[in-house]
């Protein structure tokens, strides 16, 4: 009996022995766990819409019944005090998470795609300092690149911001990973019908690699929006947001509730640009069909 | 290009002469390549390898950032670091505990979720996703580990536990070194369902469904046979990337405890190789000192790292 039911489901699924049962456990395990996990950021959310008088109670409480933006509008009163308006701010945390991110894509997709499929001198040595440079990742190196980059002139402009983020070990190395299962027919099919490398990458190669450039995509992002770059950039209207929050949080009003706010509005960026790109590699695995 | 007179007796010197323009005629094919390579790579030269190179020496010298040119001292910073440094000697053990407990661990878990999460249905895949790397992405939420951490009765883990009437009086948690190193390791423990766990997430979709149902086809029974025969042989580069990054995370691991613990912590409780670095890098402008910390750190990730390729290597190949 057990058995006509499996096969029925094997029908319906094509994929090997799938029994509801075990579907439900891991369900309900993921479940159990995942609870655990967005605790804290639940708690985090709470205490940011928390009364005053609601936080020190005790035992304290995993809700409140009285929500209040309180917290988001000190946050927001403060950094409108100082003499750069607030918007400024955002301006400038956008210019510098887009451009690290659409920057890093394109760079790191091309390199990684001639690393990965093309055989030049050099190639190997490449590859392996790419493998080296994700291992040395390090304090001191931020104290060299600052001289580095006061040597180009470069200290307090945006340029100090953006493009030593855009050069990512760990997204090359990402996209070479997943590149290199790439059936190395398709790339020759492709130069046989005359298409050079640049196009045969854009039109055939990365199309199929939407789910590692997505993941790389959401790295660059929640990267550059992180970004303070507090000993670069000491000009007030270049400054980024995650740079003047934490300041605001830490220094001006030092109040939990204003710190879980400040902790809250530098969250939902990188979610909102988490769930973006997730929902774009499901869509793809579904329509891809260009495999061997 | 004028070419140099050829000696008809010297064949070693044209051999090498053959292969040197056999050499350039491939570079000069290869011009696309190079291109395509240029920018990337003309940005990483400039922030990441050149400042890399200038650490190494300055790991040889003694060298504050005021007074120029650096004093050599040769190898006189490893020397004190091993012999006159207790406290790197104890940052030694400290990040051994800390790489043993959280880089097997969120590397077992990471694939465990991420397999797990992939029997799951399309929008149950995004939702799990977005649940188990949400840590990751919350930079600003150590506040809230210290708020259930605090050594007040107002601390949740405290409350809870008096509550429960398991302890009279609160514990501290974040001062006490009996448990710093244990609240530290549960918290990064936490957020280690990072860029690995995501990878891994990726390398399931990245295998495709054809060979699944040709799986079926050939007799594979159930979801395991299929992880074993099926899916982990798919993912080897995706295996590799996530080991590489946990590493760096197990080893490097400084951020969680300094801004948990506090810097620095009670007794050295918490006090990894990468806090020492932090110590003497940022704190005592002793650049020297740190980068032989740092370089020492480096050597020992290399190794790590190719142990595991070659444990890895076994079951990806």
């Amino acid at each position: 009996m057990s058995e006509s039911k499996t096969h029925r489901l094997k029908a319906s699924s094509r994929r090997a022995g799938r029994k509801h049962l075990g579907t439900v456990m891991i369900f309900l395990f993921l479940l159990v766990l995942g609870v655990f996990m967005v605790l804290p950021i639940w708690l985090m959310f709470v205490n940011s819409v928390k009364p005053v008088n609601e936080m020190f109670v005790f035992p304290p409480k995993w809700y409140t019944l009285n929500p209040t933006l309180d917290n988001f509008k000190d946050t927001y009163r403060v950094l409108g005090q100082m003499w750069v308006p607030f918007s400024r701010y955002v301006f400038n945390s956008v210019l510098v998470t887009l451009s690290v991110t659409v920057l890093q894509c394109i760079f790191a997709s091309m390199a990684a795609f001639v690393l990965a499929k093309v055989n030049f001198p050099g190639n190997k040595i490449i590859n392996a300092i790419i493998v080296l440079a994700l291992l040395y990742n390090s304090n001191v190196i931020y104290l060299m690149q600052y001289m580095v980059m006061a040597r180009l002139r470069m200290i307090n402009t945006m340029s100090a911001l953006i493009f030593p983020a855009v050069s990512s070990a760990m997204g090359l190395y990402l996209m070479r990973q997943s590149m290199a299962s790439v059936p190395d027919a398709m790339i020759e099919a492709a130069k046989v019908d005359g298409a050079n490398l640049f196009t045969i990458c854009w039109r055939i190669v990365i199309p199929n690699q939407k789910p590692a450039l997505m993941t790389m995509a959401i790295f660059a992002f929640q990267g550059a929006w992180n970004i303070t770059g507090g000993s670069v950039i000491y000009d007030e209207s270049l400054k980024t947001l995650p740079t003047v929050i934490m300041q605001a949080a830490s220094a001006g009003i030092s109040r939990q509730g204003v710190t879980m706010a400040a902790a809250v509005i530098l969250f939902v960026p990188p979610v909102l640009f988490f769930i973006l790109a997730q929902s774009q590699v499901m869509e793809t695995m579904a329509h891809s069909g260009l495999k061997e | 290009m004028p070419q140099p007179a050829k000696q008809p007796d010297a064949i070693g010197i044209k051999t090498k002469t053959e292969a040197r323009r056999q050499l350039l005629r491939r570079i000069r094919q290869n011009r696309e390549a190079y291109l395509m390579l240029l920018p990337f790579m003309l940005l990483f030269t400039v922030f990441t390898i050149v400042p890399v190179i200038m650490s190494l020496p300055v790991g040889l010298t003694d060298f504050d950032m005021a007074s120029f040119p650096p004093k050599w001292v040769g190898l006189s910073n490893f020397y004190n670091l091993f012999l006159n440094d207790s406290v790197f000697i104890k940052s030694i053990r400290v990040t051994l505990v800390f790489a043993l407990f959280t880089g097997p661990l969120s590397y077992f878990l990471s694939f465990l979720l991420a397999w797990l999460i992939n029997e799951t249905s399309k929008t149950f895949k995004v939702i799990f996703t977005l649940i188990f790397y949400a840590p990751s992405m919350a930079s600003g939420v150590y506040a809230v580990w210290q708020l259930i951490f605090s050594g007040d009765t107002y601390g949740i883990a405290n409350s809870l536990l008096i509550d429960l009437g398991i302890t009279p009086s609160p514990i501290q948690w974040l001062t006490d070194s009996r448990y710093i190193l244990t609240v530290v390791i549960i918290v990064q423990l936490w957020v280690s369902m990072g860029a690995g766990f995501l990878a891994m997430r990726a390398g399931f979709q990245n295998i495709d469904p054809a060979l699944y149902e040709a799986g079926a086809v050939e007799g594979i029974k159930n979801r395991w046979q299929e992880l074993i025969y099926i899916t982990i042989p798919g993912m080897g580069p995706s295996l590799m990337f996530a080991a590489v990054m946990q590493i760096v995370a197990a080893f490097t691991a400084d951020i969680v405890a300094r801004s948990l613990v506090g810097f620095p912590s009670t007794d050295y409780a918490a006090h990894t190789i990468m806090t020492h670095a932090y110590d003497y890098g940022w704190v005592r402008f002793e650049m020297g000192y740190a980068s032989a910390i740092c370089t020492i750190l480096f050597v020992a990730m290399y190794a790590a790292n190719k142990l595991i390729s070659r444990l890895l290597g076994k079951y990806t190949e």
